[in-house]
């Protein structure tokens, strides 16, 4: 029995060293610049694929195959060079959610691109030459290869020591990661020093991800699989801590080998919610310290007015067109309109919290999804009619709001986006792993609306009415009392707090509005797709959020309509055009954080005040 | 006996070995201007941090009108009828000057949660006539955000005359300012102040305008009271002069 606890623990201890290599380079990256690297993951999987690539067309034996393993690496870190001088130089400045969007898409061109290259199907690596056998350890078979890598995590840890306390440039990091301004202050090449450390942190994830050839097939799903748990290591040893990544990973990797002995069914949850109470109890993580430079303050938005005529006249002619137009479509196109209703609303909800309300949240989905499961769940298991499907969306949404936004309203900026994620992680892995509950992978089918609402127009209608009525809700009360003390305490906490207001209070009533409209969006698409499946809170659909709200601009309040809008449409036409739509998508992530950071309404007012004297 | 506004009672505060504030006891009455100076590093900003809710004492008591307010939460002391203006002044700068007032206002009201009414329908009056005593009435309609410093300023005082306070805190009311327009805030201050009843409790750099508009002056070195009195008796104290060493003029 306890041979076995030890094989488990030092398989752990493997797992531990190769997530420490990817989240030494994100802590590092993070350090210095305060971006939270999402293409990370990627750079990690792609080191992968070109070790495999390499590692084929070399020679067989040692030279060909650390050699290749050390070409991938270099290739990488050049591959980080370039993201840092095209993409994140550009952003420095700009708020987290813009960066960490922009690293997610990212995170998408390099999803098409590596299908592209490699292809659909996972690719077997050679063993490594001289690592092939087993060892025995007290009775136990045990890889060699995964002892060598048990070693590969302190040495590589030991050598970073080195290399950040016994050379001027590690000197100089560290000086930036404790002030970056100081030290651009004395005169250091700031430009130089961030594109080295990005060539680091991107050489170690490409490590990371070279090292696992000979352990599992490189595939697709590599890059998102990794950068959580990256994510989850990072924080919980503090935001730009290596000792810390370093004894957050062994946790982790305890943590998952004996998860699966002990509890097989709530390993992903766990993880997540070993972060989420680390970033509840310290929110800087376990070794990490609050960052000594504020970030920059958000730009002041220009106050709400209320809508302009030319506005009011394009809103009721939308509005028509969306109700006259529709009996005129085919099938397909309904289902699209549907879709885009829906969309709407769920922006709109994100909107409501990131615009007036201040907040940032990079796990959206999450009501979306807890809406979409409410009604599913009551369905399959209570057989329960459509009418009390849609009545449970919203209100489990509110509760999952009310529940995870009472620790995620209490932090800001790069933590709350992290904490934010922690639960919509939860959320996910709940659903994917709770087979018994929620069919897990398999999904719910079979949610369909009554009888009453089956015809689609009669549906489309249905949800137009619901989605443009709860938007025009969340409109009205950003106009209300509560919605000016939202903005009240984003502009200045400290003038809010001296008149009286509770920003906590206010911030996380402001919260679980937004769930249960998020949750009414939900239950929605629960019953136009007629099923649910865990996608529905994962990652890409918070991401979709996001885009949408930032595509429309953050500040303005018909912002997240337009960008729902478009952004629906553009989706929905470029997945059908064209194979690579995730590349498509990726740049226009990029574009619109690097040219148009205030959205498309952003942008016409811009014009439209440019026109006017 | 009527207890004054504002009393505090042999106040401690230190931070890790460090005292910052020792034994400073204080009392304002309705319609006075108290103010604290210092030179640098002497606990001013800590001592007022402590009336206002920021910190909480070691020892010692802060009253309102007789009432207990020590280590209370600064949203707590607001309602209470405590008004607070800041060294960098803090007004929310994506809403008019007139919704600056207009959110005192329903704070006042109880109504920060009310979720149906819609601000652009409410009655603008109450806050006009408060832009009015600080003379902003004109530009009510613009964002704070574009606003001079000065206006801020004003503006500030105006959001924190809303509840009708007993009692008004001022880091530094005229920092950053030009110096003409200093004397004008302050001679409004002591006006409003007079005129309503209420009590002002400020710390200023300006020795002109100290010595112009306090009642009385309370001098604090390395934590301790040194003097305290009306400006011209404070003006001739040798302890005072000998703290300041020359390094600022007292006029």
């Amino acid at each position: 029995m306890w041979q076995d606890l030890l094989a488990q623990s030092l398989s752990g201890l493997a797992t531990a060293s190769s997530l420490f290599l990817v989240a030494s380079g994100l802590t590092v990256i993070f350090g210095v610049t305060r971006i939270v690297n999402f293409a990370h993951g990627s750079l990690y999987m792609l080191g992968a694929y070109l070790a495999w690539t390499l590692v084929g067309a070399l020679p067989r034996g040692h030279l060909g195959f650390w050699g290749g393993v050390l070409l991938a690496v270099l290739i990488v870190g050049v591959i980080g060079v370039l993201i840092e001088v095209l993409l994140l130089r550009r952003i420095y400045k700009s708020p987290e959610l813009f960066q960490l969007l922009a690293t997610f898409g990212v995170v998408l061109i390099v999803q098409d691109v590596a299908l592209w290259i490699w292809g659909p199907q996972d690719l077997l690596g050679p063993r490594a030459p001289g690592l092939r056998g087993a060892v025995d350890i007290f009775g136990a078979r045990f890889p060699l290869y995964d002892l060598f890598l048990i070693c590969v995590g302190p040495v590589v840890l030991g050598l970073l020591w080195l290399l950040f306390h016994r050379t001027r440039w590690g000197t100089r990091v560290r000086a930036a990661t404790a002030d970056r301004e100081m030290v651009g202050a004395l005169g250091v090449n700031q430009r130089l020093l961030f594109t080295t450390v990005f060539f680091l942190g991107a050489a170690l994830a490409g490590l990371g991800g070279a090292l696992q050839l000979p352990r599992e097939s490189v595939n697709l799903q590599m890059d998102l699989a990794i950068i959580a748990e990256a994510f989850v290591v990072v924080v919980i040893g503090g935001l730009g801590s290596l000792p810390g990544a370093f004894l957050a990973a062994l946790l982790i990797g305890q943590m998952q080998a004996f998860g699966i002995l002990i509890f097989p069914k709530i390993t992903l949850v766990l993880v997540f919610l070993v972060m989420a109470v680390v970033l509840i109890l310290r929110p800087y993580g376990l070794l990490g310290r609050p960052p000594a430079t504020a970030h920059a303050a958000p730009a002041i938005e220009p106050p709400y007015g209320p809508p302009s005529r030319a506005l009011r006249v394009i809103g009721l002619v939308g509005l028509a067109a969306a109700l006259v137009v529709p009996p005129l479509m085919g099938e397909f196109a309904l289902i699209v309109f549907t879709e885009i209703a829906i969309m709407v609303l769920f922006a709109a909800s994100l909107h409501f919290i990131m615009g007036p309300g201040g907040m940032v949240s990079f796990g959206h989905a999450a009501y979306f999804g807890m809406g979409a499961y409410g009604a599913a769940l009551l369905t399959a298991h209570f057989a329960a009619p459509m009418e009390a499907g849609l009545l449970a969306a919203p209100l489990v949404a509110g509760l999952a709001g009310a529940v995870f936004g009472f620790f995620c309203v209490r932090l800001s900026g790069v933590y709350a986006a992290m904490l934010t994620l922690a639960f919509a992680q939860i959320a996910w892995s709940t659903a994917f792993q709770w087979i018994e509950l929620t069919g897990g992978d398999n999904g719910i089918l079979g949610v369909w609306p009554s009888d009453w609402a089956a015809p689609k127009l009669t549906f489309y209608y249905l949800a137009l009415g619901l989605c443009v009525g709860a938007t025009l809700l969340l409109r009205r009360s950003i106009f209300s009392p509560f919605g000016m003390a939202m903005r009240a305490q984003r502009d200045s906490p400290l003038r809010a707090e001296a008149i009286g207001l509770d920003g906590f209070r206010i911030r996380w009533v402001a919260f679980i509005l937004a769930a249960v409209a998020a949750g009414i969006a939900g239950g929605l698409f629960a019953y136009a797709k007629g099923s649910v499946f865990p996608s529905v809170m994962a990652i890409p659909r918070s991401v979709d959020a996001l885009v949408m709200v930032l595509l429309g601009g953050v500040q303005t309040v018909s912002g997240p309509i337009i960008g729902a809008l478009a952004f629906t449409w553009a989706h929905e036409q470029l997945m059908r055009a064209f194979e690579m739509w995730r590349l498509l998508l990726g740049l226009l992530i990029v574009a619109l954080v690097l040219f148009f950071p205030q959205g498309l309404a952003g942008a016409a007012q811009r014009l439209a005040g440019r026109r006017a004297p | 006996m009527i207890p004054p506004v504002l009393a505090a009672e042999g106040l401690h505060k230190s931070f890790g070995g460090v005292q910052a504030v020792a034994d400073v006891s204080l009392a304002v009455a309705g319609g006075e201007l108290l103010a604290l100076i210092g030179p640098n590093g002497a606990g001013k900003s800590t001592c007022f941090n402590l009336i206002n809710g920021q910190l909480r004492p070691d020892r010692g008591r802060v009253r309102l009108r007789g009432r207990d307010i020590t280590g209370l939460a600064p949203r707590r002391i607001w309602r209470l009828g405590v008004g607070r203006t800041f060294q960098i002044t803090a007004t929310f700068g994506s809403l008019s000057v007139l919704q600056n007032v207009q959110m005192a206002l329903l704070s006042h009201a109880g109504r920060a949660f009310d979720l149906l009414g819609q601000v652009p329908r409410e009655d603008p009056a109450p806050a006009l006539a408060l832009l009015e005593r600080v003379g902003m009435a004109e530009q009510a309609g613009r964002p704070c955000g574009v606003l001079a410093y000065g206006d801020l300023k004003r503006v500030e005082l105006a959001v924190a005359l809303a509840h009708g306070p007993a009692l008004l805190l001022m880091d530094e009311p005229t920092a950053g300012m030009a110096p003409a327009e200093r004397a004008a805030l302050m001679a409004l201050t002591a006006r409003l102040a007079r005129e309503s009843g209420i009590a002002v409790l400020f710390t200023e750099h300006d020795m002109g305008v100290v010595f112009g508009h306090a009642d009385r002056i309370l001098v604090l070195d390395r934590g301790r009271v040194i003097a305290e009195g009306p400006p011209d008796a404070v003006r001739g104290d040798a302890r005072v002069r000998a703290v300041y060493l020359g390094g600022m003029e007292v006029p």
